[in-house]
């Protein structure tokens, strides 16, 4: 100001200055808030997008089509000899009695080839049904009764609209004989979508009408269950020992830059090691979720580590020194006041780790995971698939009721994701804490 | 001329203003460091930060039932030679402290003692009140409860309302004391920080610039309080206010560069004081 005045320039008020580049600072700054705002709309716009076309394509799964059919129980195919043995019931020829009523509904098919198409439209694990029935109640055995029976998944993806019958017979897959066949029954009302709890209730199967999550769910409870109780241990006790006691020396720095790295491995290369080192070395059982959950232990801690370490940065030091003041031993000082205030911190890293192993599919393929098994695990060690593991399966079968379970599952794996994330938020929010 | 020397030691650091005026005088310690009932004994300390030196070989002697002030200007190392009375100077990497410091005629830094109990005998309250974020009862009780001073409830109940009474926060808290103790305001947290020292009967309290963070009634309230802990313990404080020095304790300490320049009773430190840096620190030239 002082070089001005000497130098003859008019006096200009700084106010005046100011007031001249008012405008294009403002400017700049609506600029910058619409390329932000802008931003966030594309991205919403894509997720929406993503959202629109999972639904779109999956809804139709949470339904399946049930055909009703009059069912003979006849004593003469289920139990000749008279005896209601147990063994008897379990072996008893319960393909014959949908065949059966199938006759009655349809007299005029007698053709053999057409019979078996016929036949084909009900489930092949109608039968079963049936017999579980029997079992389940050995009086049905000489009565008449209708049962809704599973469709077969052809059938299920005409009636959902999914295969267009106005194409030419030879492109689709459905003929016009079982059209029309299936329009009859549609008129006879003996045609129902009903809420699909197979696809709830079930493991996976080669039939898609008879194929479910429920394998591969519990598969991901089993492998996230014990991934948690791995690496949020083992996690909070090394960043807890790495911050606040380790010395800071060229050791810990190494390892520092090591955890970092490793955060960016890629997550098959943990696979490969869990192949070598778990299955091939220790013997753990393969595509079990124990040997998964090992895997996704070692690649969730580096994100565990680091997120708990920024949590316990964020602790003042004057809480450490206050504690420290009354004479709380170091370890004292932690559990009973730093660790308490960083909990928030290190739970929302421990859940978004949690949600990166439940969406984990490479390194899951290397240890088996990707095998296919039918049964619903019932332990850590029981061979077991995974939720993401099951959409790529999925994904890969050519039956076109496929298309819209694997959708369906996406679904669910992405409410799950969603539910984790949300509780990771509401956490933060519960325990935040000013001091 | 003064002005260049308070800016030149400003910006220099290391070199003394003394030097840079061209006087070779005596960085020595003027006056008496002893007294004759010693509590703490400090003795040719030495504190180093990595290769830097923060305090160069302090001599200085804390009473028994006696408030010793520490002053001199930022960066002098009075806060660093508090610290050295509790060994908190041990949570810093680098920090090496040598000479003795004997807490009732014990090395506080021998082996084989324990950093822990010794901070429940030499308490500290630290310039900015840092109150757990706990309840009010918790913050006081916390020290007695991980030392196992009190038996049952009722004996801690006792004793918390003991303590908040002796920092006279007992008629202010009384009707909350489940509520956190960082929604008290600042003067209040911190006499709930004196509270919370004291409710471990330490046998000398640190205080690490008070009330630098407190309004001057606040002020006014935390140095009748140490006025009145005096009786029962022996004070050490730092403070940059040479009023709040003179008000509240006996004898004055003045540190200069890390060197302890003057010590002797706060009437004489303050009226007649006897090392030139000392003057001109407490007349306001410098610092």
């Amino acid at each position: 100001m002082n070089n001005a005045r000497a130098a003859g320039a008019p006096p200009q008020r700084t106010i005046d200055i100011v007031n001249a580049s008012l405008k294009r600072r403002y400017a700049k700054e609506r600029r910058f808030r619409l390329l932000g705002a802008s931003a966030v709309v594309l991205g919403l716009l894509f997720v929406a997008l993503l959202f629109a076309d999972i639904v779109g394509k999956g809804y139709t799964a949470f339904q399946q089509t049930y055909i009703q059919m009059p069912i003979t129980f006849d004593a003469s195919v289920i139990d000749p000899e008279g005896t209601r043995s147990p063994e008897t019931l379990q072996r008893a020829n319960y393909a014959a009695l949908i065949r059966q009523g199938q006759r009655e509904i349809f007299p005029d098919v007698k053709d053999r080839r057409a019979t078996r198409t016929l036949a084909s439209m009900i489930s092949v694990g109608s039968a079963s049904h049936l017999r579980d029935m029997v079992i389940a109640d050995p009086d049905l055995i000489g009565t008449t009764r209708e049962v809704w029976l599973l469709a077969d998944d052809d059938i299920d993806m005409l009636v959902k609209g999914h295969i267009d019958r106005s194409a030419p017979e030879s492109d689709r897959r459905v003929k016009d004989q079982t059209v029309g066949w299936v329009e009859r029954l549609e008129s006879e009302g003996r045609i129902e979508k009903r809420f699909n709890t197979i696809f709830f209730t079930h493991g996976t199967s080669r039939e898609p009408e008879l194929a479910g999550i429920a394998g591969a769910l519990m598969g991901s409870f089993y492998t996230l269950a014990l991934t948690l109780l791995f690496s949020f241990p083992i996690g909070v006790g090394a960043a807890l020992y790495l911050e606040e006691f380790a010395p800071k020396n060229r050791w810990t720095d190494l390892i520092e830059v090591n955890i970092n790295n490793l955060a960016a491995v890629p997550s098959i290369v943990f696979g490969l090691l869990g192949l070598a080192v778990f299955i091939g070395i220790f013997g753990v059982p393969r595509s079990t979720p124990l040997v998964a959950a090992l895997v996704l232990s070692l690649m969730t801690l580096p994100t565990i580590i680091i997120a708990s370490r920024a949590a316990l940065k964020s602790v003042p030091p004057s809480i450490r020194e206050a504690a420290l003041g009354v004479g709380a031993s170091p370890l004292q000082t932690q559990l009973h006041h730093v660790l308490p205030l960083a909990m928030p911190g290190m739970l929302t890293g421990t859940i978004i780790g949690m949600a990166q192993a439940l969406g984990e599919t490479a390194p899951l393929l290397m240890i088996g995971m990707i095998a296919f098994i039918v049964d619903i695990p019932s332990g850590f060690t029981s061979p077991s698939t995974v939720l993401p593991v099951q959409i790529f399966l999925w994904a890969d079968s050519p039956e076109r009721a496929f298309v819209e379970r694997t959708s369906a599952a996406i679904m669910v794996l992405l409410a799950f994701l969603i539910l984790m994330n949300l509780t990771a938020v509401l956490l933060r929010r519960r325990f935040e804490r000013r001091w | 001329m003064s002005t260049t020397v308070d800016e030149m030691s400003r910006r220099t650091g290391a070199m003394s203003s003394a030097e840079l005026a061209g006087e070779r005088e005596s960085r020595a310690t003027v006056g008496d460091v002893t007294v004759a009932n010693p509590r703490m004994v400090c003795r040719g300390v030495d504190v180093w930060y990595g290769a830097k030196q923060a305090i160069k070989g302090v001599s200085l002697d804390i009473g028994k039932n006696e408030v010793v002030s520490m002053i001199g200007p930022s960066g002098c190392g009075k806060s660093t030679f508090l610290r050295c009375l509790n060994r908190m100077n041990d949570t810093i990497d680098g920090c090496r402290v040598t000479g003795s410091i004997q807490l009732d005629g014990r090395d506080i830094y021998d082996k084989g003692l324990d950093p822990v109990p010794l901070r429940a005998q030499v308490g500290m309250v630290f310039q900015k009140p840092n109150p757990f974020p706990k309840s009010i009862y918790e913050n006081v009780a916390y020290g007695p409860r991980i030392h196992g001073l009190t038996n049952n409830k009722a004996e801690l109940d006792e004793l918390v309302s003991a303590s908040l009474q002796k920092a006279g926060l007992w008629n202010e808290v009384k009707d909350r004391l489940d509520q956190p103790g960082t929604g008290l305001s600042g003067g209040q947290q911190q006499r709930l920080c004196i509270a919370r020292t004291i409710a471990v009967s330490p046998e000398v309290i640190l205080m690490d610039e008070p009330c630098s963070a407190l309004d001057p009634i606040a002020t006014a309230i935390i140095e009748e309080l140490i006025d009145e802990l005096r009786a029962n313990y022996s004070i050490a404080i730092v403070t940059h206010s040479m009023q709040q020095a003179a008000r509240v304790s006996q004898r004055t300490a003045y540190f200069h560069l890390g060197d302890l320049i003057e010590v002797g009773e706060t009437n004489q430190i303050f009226t007649n004081p006897k090392h030139r840096l000392t003057e001109d620190y407490i007349t306001g030239r410098f610092g």
